[in-house]
């Protein structure tokens, strides 16, 4: 048996402050190869690079960390490599092909260049872009126009040639989006068709992308909050939490036991509406419209719900690092016992029309397969995992707000097809509504926010009455929480699969930079891999049911 | 009294402008193509369904081809690579035709005032009604929506929209 990554690179890796490995760029491919076949770190969380230009203790301008996991998904590890001068480190997409669209986008934000990257180029913003954005030194506003789209011929060629294609003269090409009604937001996929079978397919992305890291580097802690918000805005206090959640982890607190249910149960409810939506897309997408009237009413519902506790329907903002800003509303309880009535009249009754549905089954079962090794290989988590039958929800296997406390059960398919993908979200919205209401029976009283001042803003009485109150609320507001020098990361479960915020901090109130490692964003790497070979009318419902939202796919 | 060919038919004939009578159809027949990029998108899936129901102001008819829609709803940000498709969405729309724009970001950036948004679509296309709003809530779409049908009410058919003077940053 050969040596496992400890044992090989005992005397290459120095551990920094912040537990990271630390080797040198050289050694990186090796060492990811090492941990992927020794030590089984199956999933590649994510990559991003630091561009250290203002931190002046550091070796090199510019590092690159990994973040893996292991196959049980319990222990997460981080490798850091710092690139010098020449810019440059070797790719590892032969080993993790969720590589490929995270290094482009390093390529694309900071500039480090990935040797043997099979298509190194832009990703996130346009072609005629000049320059890195998330550089320290690239200022924040400034915006270059582009003028025509990218015709993605660059991509499709080498593509088609791959699969034997000499000649485009049979073939036709087509454009499904940016601007078209299945692709569901501002995603671009871009097919050459033989008749109606797709033989292969590229996607490209960015249309969407609003500055969320740059921004966020500009911003006081809780100020990034909204921001969070628009990431994936079919859930946006999930979004929220997981935020909060990891910046409450750097400050190392604790949260009161009220605030932890809170969340537990305005999470699980927004992942229940995150469901909704996507399911009722889809179902129009097939052209079952009714369901969409069905599945959509206890969503609209559930907004005024929300709008009740936070003020808004949509985008809610309702966390703060530390707790939350309202505490529940008289009345909550009963408000909510409607909202999860009517979900559940809403799955029935869409459940009644197409559970045993002959065109359903026929449309979706057997349709956009991926399977178990690739579907980790590639970086997918939450239900589109689930669906392939690997029980990885971090509710289960990093447990948070007490969820290990729960009685709920995992939903899983077996084939990972489309079938398994809508019917682990159907599962999902019961799961939910289970968890929400023993929360609800389990609701303790108490403070909703970190009786800390240096974190959370005093209560108005305060602020209105004495000089230290207004001080305090002074400070918080103008100067933000300050957070300790750090390095970390940190994720939950969120509605579309692992939902991480990698921050570096720098012991000020405002982020030196933030990574949120985006579902989606390797759902939709593999997307244009799992159409090849299918009909253009299953690539909609593929696209559907991976639940592909834009703002957290650009950010 | 009525007067004229009302005076000879009675109640079975109402006389007026050409002009009224073709914006007054106009009015309650609008097709609207929404560009929905991005979280005032999902906002305007409420407007369409059955809570608040667009299709009580006639405007259900959502197309999906700019070439069969006389009215443009953006809805949601705008990045500089999304700007040459908004660009081409809207000249391919035949005149005449009708510009909303929905929420912060489609009117001005909104809060991402950065390297990547294009802070405003007026300076790509022209616009007729801006919402406010992040993200509007559906009361403010069909409020626009009302907008749109005054602005139409007031505009003569011998006035040729196509000829309105404007040139966004992308017109050469
Ligand atoms: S205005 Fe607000 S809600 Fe609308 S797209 Fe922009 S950020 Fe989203």
């Amino acid at each position: 048996m050969s040596k496992s990554f400890k044992e090989q690179f005992k005397t290459s890796y120095t551990m920094d402050a912040y537990g990271a490995f630390v080797l040198d760029k050289t050694l990186i491919f090796k060492a990811l190869q090492t941990l992927l076949e020794e030590d089984n770190y199956t999933f590649l969380v994510d990559i991003t690079a630091i561009d250290y230009l203002h931190v002046k203790t550091q070796p090199e301008r510019f590092a690159v960390v990994y973040l893996l996991r292991d196959q049980n998904f319990q222990n997460l590890i981080t490798i850091k490599t710092y690139i010098d001068s020449s810019l440059a480190t070797q790719s590892v997409t032969p080993l993790f092909k969720s590589a490929n669209w995270a290094e482009r986008e390093i390529w694309d934000q900071y500039g480090i260049h990935f040797k043997n990257h099979p298509n190194l180029k832009r990703i996130l913003n346009h072609k005629e872009f000049v320059g890195h954005p998330l550089r320290k030194d690239y200022p924040i506003t400034q915006g270059q126009l582009c003028h025509q789209s990218d015709t993605l011929m660059d991509e499709m060629t080498p593509r088609l040639k791959s699969k034997g294609y000499t000649s485009h003269e049979d073939l036709m090409f087509l454009n499904l989006g940016p601007a078209h009604p299945a692709s569901h937001g501002t995603i671009r996929t871009f097919v050459a068709l033989d008749g109606e079978n797709i033989t292969s397919a590229v996607s490209e992305i960015g249309y969407l992308h609003r500055g969320f890291e740059k921004s966020c580097e500009n911003h006081t802690y809780n100020q990034i909050i909204p921001y969070t918000d628009r990431l994936n805005y079919c859930s946006a206090i999930l979004n929220n939490i997981a935020y909060a959640h990891a910046v409450e982890g750097i400050l190392g607190v604790d949260l009161p036991e009220r605030a932890k249910f809170i969340r537990v149960i305005i999470g699980e409810l927004s992942r229940i509406i995150d469901h909704l939506v996507c399911l009722a897309a889809i179902l129009v997408d097939m052209g079952a419209l009714s369901n969409y009237w069905y599945l959509y009413n206890p969503r609209e519902k559930v907004y005024d719900l929300l709008s009740k506790l936070t003020g808004a329907r949509l985008t809610n903002s309702y966390m703060r690092i530390g707790g939350m800003s309202y505490d529940l509303y008289d009345g909550f309880e009963h408000d909510l016992k409607v909202c999860l009535k009517e979900i559940q009249q809403g799955v029935s009754d869409t459940l009644k029309l197409i559970e045993h549905n002959r065109i359903f089954h026929d449309r979706t079962q057997n349709v956009g397969i991926i399977s178990k090794e690739d579907a980790i290989n590639r970086g997918l988590s939450g239900p589109n995992l689930r669906a392939c039958g690997v029980p990885y929800d971090l509710r289960v296997t990093a447990p948070y707000y007490h969820y290990e406390t729960f009685d709920f059960d995992i939903a899983l398919g077996s084939v990972g097809d489309v079938y398994d993908r809508m019917m682990v979200r159907f599962e999902e919205i019961k799961q939910s509504t289970r968890i929400i209401k023993q929360a609800m029976q389990r609701l303790p009283e108490g403070a909703i926010c970190v009786q800390d001042h240096a974190i959370s803003l005093p209560p108005k009485k305060e602020v209105y009455s004495n000089i230290e109150g207004l001080m305090n609320q002074f400070k918080l507001i103008y100067e933000g929480v300050k957070v300790p020098a750090s390095e970390y990361y940190r994720a939950i479960e969120g509605g579309n699969g692992e939902l991480g915020f990698f921050i570096v901090s720098d012991g000020s109130g405002t982020p030196y930079k933030i990574k949120v490692r985006p579902p989606c964003f390797y759902a939709m790497a593999a997307y244009p891999r799992i159409i090849e070979g299918s009909m253009i009318a299953d690539a909609v419902l593929t696209l559907g049911s991976l639940n592909i939202i834009a703002g957290e796919l650009d950010r | 009294m009525a007067v004229g060919a009302e005076a000879i038919f009675g109640e079975s004939l109402i006389t007026t402008k050409l002009d009224s009578a073709i914006s007054w159809a106009r009015e309650s027949s609008m097709w609207p193509y929404v560009f929905g990029t991005a979280c005032c998108a999902i906002e305007f899936m409420s407007v369409a369904s059955s809570k608040y129901d667009i299709s009580r102001f006639g405007a259900e008819v959502v197309r999906f081809s700019p070439r069969q829609a006389d009215l443009l709803i953006i809805a949601g940000t705008v990045s500089y690579k999304q700007a040459p498709i908004l660009k081409k969405i809207y000249d391919q729309m035949s005149e005449p035709k009708w510009v909303i724009s929905a929420g912060a970001c489609a009117c001005s950036g909104g809060f991402y005032d950065n390297y990547t948004t294009l802070q405003g679509i007026d300076s790509i296309i022209p616009v007729d009604v801006y919402v406010a709003g992040c993200p509007p809530r559906p009361e403010a779409f069909l409020d626009a929506l009302l907008e749109v049908q005054k602005i139409q009410a007031t505009q003569s058919l011998l006035e040729d929209r196509a000829k309105r003077v404007f040139k966004g940053v992308l017109d050469v």
